[in-house]
Order: C-alpha cells, then sequence, then structure tokens
C-alpha cells in the first residue's frame, strides 16, 4: 500500500488529480491521529480544527515574521506547527479531559469556538483578510509532488504513533478507559494522564497537516483554518472505516476526502455537498455504525471457520502436516486488521 | 458609563428570556432522552426563515405566523426523532446523537443555502422598527415583546411539565427511564412529543432572533455553541438552570460589549464556560454529575 502511494504521483501527473491526492492525504493523518484519542478511549473530540488551525497559523505567522522563501525550505516549520498544536493541546485538554462524555464534547466544540474567534479577532493573524505564504516556483507539470511527499511523510508518522499506541501499555489504558472508566480507575489506571497524554499526541500530526494545508494554498483565512466541518470530517471518516481500528480512518480518509474533492470540482456547489455529506453521514451512522473494517472483519472471520473445516478434512485425508495457515489468502493487513477488530472486539 | 450599563443588562435580560426558551428546549431533549440535538442551532435559523417566508411572500404578520410555524416545527422535531435518533443504538447513545444530529443539522443548512442563498436577511415588521423610550435609551419593541413571548411559553411549559399528566410521565421520563417504563410509561411515545416539543420553541425563538438579528444558513454555528454553552453552565437537563444561565450568560456579554469592546463579548461568553468547568464541572446549577454516563 505504501509502496501503491509512493509511486502514485509519477504515475498519475495530472495536476488535478494529484491535488486531491494531496487532500486526501492530509485527512488520512489527521483521521488516524484523531482515531489514536478518540477511537481507543471512546471520547468523541470535536475539536481538532483547532489543531489543524494552529498549524497553520503557527506556519503562516512564522514564516511570515521570518520571512522564508517560497520553497523545501518551509517544510521545515512543519514540525514547529506540530509541536505549537502540542503546546495548545494541554491547556485545552486539562479543561476539557475534566469533563466526561457528552460534556466533553460540548466543550470541545465550545473551546474550537474560542480558537475560531481568537483567529478573527487578533491582530496576529490578521483577522478575516488572512495572511499569504510565499509560494515556491516549482515547475507547474510536478508542482503538487513536494507537497504530496511531505503530506505522505505525515501519514505514515501518524500511521506509526496510532500502531505503537496501541500496542503500548498507554494504548491498552485508553482501551481500558473507552470500555468503563471508573472501573479503570479503580484497577489503578492514571486515567487523567493517560487521557492528556493521548489527546497532546493526537494533536501533532493534526497540526502539521494544517501546516501543510497553509503551504498549498498559499493563503490562510479563519474561517478555513478552524473549520467546523473538520471536526465533522475527521469523525466521519474514522467512524465510516471502522473507529478505534489503525487501518479504519485511514480506508475511510481515503474513500470519502477523494470523494469529496471530485464531488466539489464536478458540481462545485457547496450547499449540495453539504446535502449529500450529511445524508452520507446519517447514513453510516444509522446502517454501519460499527464501520467498514469490523464489519468486513465480522464476515472474513465467519468465511475461514468453515474454510478451516474444510482444509482440516482434506489435511486428515492426505497429509498430516496441512495447516490451515498456509497459502491462507487472507493474511493481508486488512484480514489482520480485522481480526485485531474482532478480537478487541470480543473483550465487551 | 452608568446608563449604559444599566441598558446593558436591561437588553440582556430581554434576549435572554429568548435565549432561555431556545435552551429550555434543548435541556428537556436531553434530559428525557440523553440526546444532546446540535440541529438545535440550525432548527432555530429554520424557524426564522418559515416566518420569513410567510412575512415576505405571504405578508403573514410574524406573531400570527407563530400558528403556523410552531405546529410546522413540532412537526420536524417528531419526524428527526422517528426517522434518525430512534433508530441510534444503545451504545454510546448520546455520543452518537451528537454526531447524528450533527448531520441533520448540515443537511438543514445545505438546503436553507440552495433555497435561500448566503445573503443576510432580517424579518420586518412595524415593531421591529419602532422603539420604546425605556429611562434613558431606546429599545425597538420587539425585544419587549418577544420577551413576553418567551416567558408565556415557558410558563406554558412549566405548566405542561408540572400540572398535567403527560408533564408528569415526562419528569417520570427524565428521572428513570426503565423505571418509568416499568410503571407503564410508554417512554417511547413520550420521547417523540418531547423531541417535537423541544423543536417547536425553535420556532417562536427563531422569530424573535430573526427579527433582532440578521442572519443566513451559517447563523445555526454560532447559536448552537451559545445554547450548548448555556445549557452546559445550567446543568445538562436542569430547565431551571438553563433560564437562570440563559439570562446570567447574555447579561454578562451584553455588559462587556458596552465596558470593554463587542468583538470580545462572544469570547467572553465561551471563556466563562471553561472557567466554570474548571471549577465546578457539573455546571452553575448542575447537580447531574452522579448520573449515569
Amino acid at each position: 500500500m505504501l509502496v501503491a502511494l509512493a509511486i502514485f504521483p509519477l504515475v498519475f501527473t495530472n495536476p488535478t488529480v494529484t491535488t486531491i491526492a494531496v487532500f486526501t492525504l492530509l485527512f488520512m493523518a489527521s483521521a488516524t491521529a484523531w482515531n489514536g484519542f478518540a477511537g481507543y478511549s471512546g471520547y468523541i473530540a470535536l475539536g481538532h480544527a483547532a489543531f489543524f488551525g494552529t498549524g497553520a497559523y503557527v506556519l503562516a505567522i512564522v514564516a511570515q515574521r521570518l520571512d522564508v522563501p517560497g520553497g523545501s525550505l518551509m517544510f521545515a516549520l512543519v514540525p514547529l506547527a506540530g509541536l505549537g498544536a502540542a503546546v495548545v493541546a494541554v491547556p485545552f485538554g486539562l479543561v476539557a479531559l475534566r469533563t466526561r462524555r457528552h460534556t466533553f464534547v460540548v466543550i470541545t466544540i465550545a473551546v474550537f469556538f474560542i480558537f475560531q474567534l481568537l483567529a478573527f479577532n487578533l491582530s496576529i493573524t490578521e483577522g478575516s483578510s488572512g495572511i499569504q505564504v510565499a509560494s515556491p516556483n516549482w515547475a507547474a507539470s510536478t508542482y503538487n509532488n513536494p507537497y504530496y511527499y511531505v503530506a505522505l511523510g505525515i501519514v505514515v508518522f501518524a500511521t506509526v504513533i496510532s500502531w505503537g499506541l496501541r500496542r503500548s501499555v498507554l494504548g491498552l489504558q485508553l482501551l481500558a478507559i473507552r470500555d468503563d472508566e471508573d472501573r479503570a480507575r479503580g484497577l489503578g489506571v492514571p486515567v487523567g494522564r493517560a487521557k492528556l497524554i493521548a489527546f497532546v499526541i493526537s494533536a501533532v500530526p493534526v497540526g502539521m497537516c494544517g501546516a501543510v494545508y497553509a503551504y498549498f494554498l498559499g493563503q490562510i483565512f479563519p474561517q478555513f483554518a478552524f473549520n467546523p466541518l473538520f471536526d465533522l470530517s475527521v469523525a466521519l471518516m474514522s467512524l465510516f472505516g471502522g473507529i478505534g481500528t489503525l487501518a479504519g480512518p485511514l480506508l475511510g480518509a481515503l474513500l470519502l476526502e477523494s470523494l469529496q474533492q471530485y464531488f466539489t470540482i464536478q458540481f462545485s456547489n457547496g450547499d449540495l455537498y453539504l446535502v449529500i455529506y450529511g445524508a452520507l453521514f446519517l447514513a453510516v451512522l444509522l446502517w454501519l455504525p460499527r464501520g467498514i473494517l469490523p464489519t468486513l472483519g465480522d464476515l472474513i472471520r465467519r468465511l475461514p471457520k468453515s474454510g478451516a473445516r474444510g482444509n482440516f478434512a482434506n489435511a486428515a485425508v492426505t497429509t498430516p502436516s496441512g495447516n490451515p495457515e498456509d497459502g491462507d489468502p487472507r493474511a493481508g493487513p486488512l484480514a489482520i486488521a480485522g481480526r485485531g477488530v474482532v478480537g478487541s472486539r470480543r473483550e465487551h | 458609563m452608568g446608563t449604559l450599563v444599566v441598558d446593558a443588562v436591561i437588553s440582556g435580560i430581554l434576549t435572554g428570556g429568548v435565549y432561555a426558551l431556545m435552551a429550555a428546549g434543548l435541556t428537556l431533549i436531553f434530559g428525557v432522552m440523553d440526546i444532546i440535538n446540535v440541529a438545535q442551532g440550525i432548527l432555530v435559523v429554520l424557524g426564522a426563515y418559515l416566518s420569513y417566508t410567510l412575512s415576505v411572500h405571504l405578508g403573514v404578520d410574524l406573531f400570527l405566523g407563530l400558528v403556523v410555524t410552531v405546529p410546522a416545527m413540532f412537526v420536524v422535531g417528531v419526524f428527526i426523532q422517528w426517522a434518525f435518533i430512534r433508530r441510534l443504538g444503545e451504545r454510546e447513545r448520546t455520543a452518537m446523537s451528537i454526531l447524528a444530529t450533527y448531520a441533520v443539522a448540515i443537511i438543514i443548512e445545505g438546503v436553507l443555502g440552495l433555497v435561500f442563498g448566503v445573503d443576510y436577511v432580517q424579518l420586518n415588521a412595524w415593531y421591529v422598527n419602532q422603539s420604546i423610550h425605556l429611562f434613558s435609551f431606546y429599545l425597538p419593541y420587539i425585544y419587549v415583546f418577544g420577551f413576553v413571548l418567551a416567558v408565556c411559553l415557558l410558563a406554558a411549559l412549566y405548566v405542561m411539565l408540572y400540572r398535567t399528566r403527560f408533564g408528569r410521565s415526562v419528569r417520570a421520563s427524565l428521572q428513570d427511564r426503565s423505571a418509568a417504563r416499568l410503571v407503564g410509561i410508554d417512554v417511547d411515545r413520550v420521547a417523540a412529543v418531547t423531541f417535537g416539543i423541544g423543536v417547536a420553541v425553535t420556532a417562536a425563538g427563531g422569530m424573535v432572533f430573526g427579527a433582532t438579528n440578521s442572519f443566513n444558513p451559517n447563523t445555526g454555528y454560532d447559536l448552537i455553541s451559545r445554547l450548548l454553552t448555556i445549557v452546559i453552565l445550567g446543568g445538562l437537563g436542569s430547565i431551571g438552570g438553563a433560564l437562570g444561565a440563559a439570562v446570567v450568560m447574555l447579561v454578562i456579554e451584553d455588559v462587556v460589549a458596552v465596558v470593554w469592546s463587542p468583538i470580545w463579548a462572544p469570547f467572553v461568553f465561551f471563556a466563562m464556560l471553561v472557567v466554570v468547568l474548571s471549577v465546578r464541572p457539573s455546571g452553575l446549577f448542575g447537580q447531574v454529575a452522579g448520573r449515569a454516563q
């Protein structure tokens, strides 16, 4: 999959296609990072756009103050944007995580609006007139490629974090919090610390995505940097692919964001798009509440049962060394992710 | 300066009454169903657009138009509950309801955008343009009329909740859904009607809001973040708390606008939420902290 993503811009050189690809990668990284907190801990956060916007403004403001010329050097500011998002996430998390479940959701929405108001009204962000970011003078035909590869790097970064979280003690603590926070606390899980650390970690890739987004567009406005639809998008993408799984948000973002960009270019009608988007969101919530991957995982899990039995029968007849895992056609990353999901679901 | 502050307090109380009405619907829905209706903001805007259509195209008076728009919004509410909320699973119900109603909100926003476009409009009538002379300043009649309307509807809501058989079953469902079901209350029907009532008040709230502010389909975001702040501060599920919080917050916002700057007034509004919750996670008047999550 990574190889396919790496050679993608070499195969598809059409700038329209690669533009869609850059946005898609940014959302794949953001959804994965969001899922690393919200999916594992069960706390639906609807304020990550605050980190996206913070990252975007960190890049724009620092580039403006230091007169950073357009070019590859600008990408050096991307980690700084991630750091900025993390710094902002500490007080945000300290306040929001004092509350539970639904109050938490509402608090994240409210804090997000505080950020949007600040971006509109502070002098450093230049309000609604926005900030210009110097553009590089790269050749038009391969103009998108550097953005593409930096975005791909953030996707890998976010996925590695998410994967590492799942395997770490912290990840286990988060899953325990999702299942029963009071019991987890009773069993000695430092719930407050675990939630805060995961919250801050999840902010970093989102801030980096915001920075690349700002540089890619070449200008930044409060309503686009701090966009409430961003919060909804990452949540929908994670739910669609399978919330709490490693590959679910990647798949969800890949499908939904590319579709969305295609729609925007095809119809260029924002209102029609809102209606379609909302309807799709509702359909997922009502008919596929667990997402694509867990549902597929169930299907796959049901299949091998009959398949394994068949193998076993054959093995008994022919050779005793027959291993049903040998030449297993399902041993792709999807099946592995699916099995992981099924395994974790059984804990409930 | 002194009289300006008095003016701000008065207009804060008058607007606060209208916000209290809209927030009461939101908190009532939460109390009975554990549903946070994020679409409440855009439903207020929808209510305002309904009044706008009636008054501009048919020349119906804004207050008279409520006879049509309130039942219409009631039907919209029952439909949303019947079509989407009812079908949500029990697991993570509150979080799912936020996402589902958010989706409903952006559908409504998209439809309003398709029908009315993004231009700001405002409701118009003689009582919007003419002002009443109060102490040292002039206040459009609509503020007073809107406040009276809100108080009447809140009183009606109170009578319904505390003086009728249906109200008793609503309060029973508020306290404990399973126990209410055990004593023979049709909780699903109560939920549907409550959702309808909670949304119906947005028709009245939207009319007054639309007459005192200009609005477009995007206005819903600003409204819902205020309404959510009010109900959280008031303690989710507490109607009295929502009333108190609405008036307190609107007075604070209006006073800040006068003594500091109108730009930063909304900031203070949200900052209040953060400060209060840092001290009291259950809100100003909340006693719901012990509620099952």
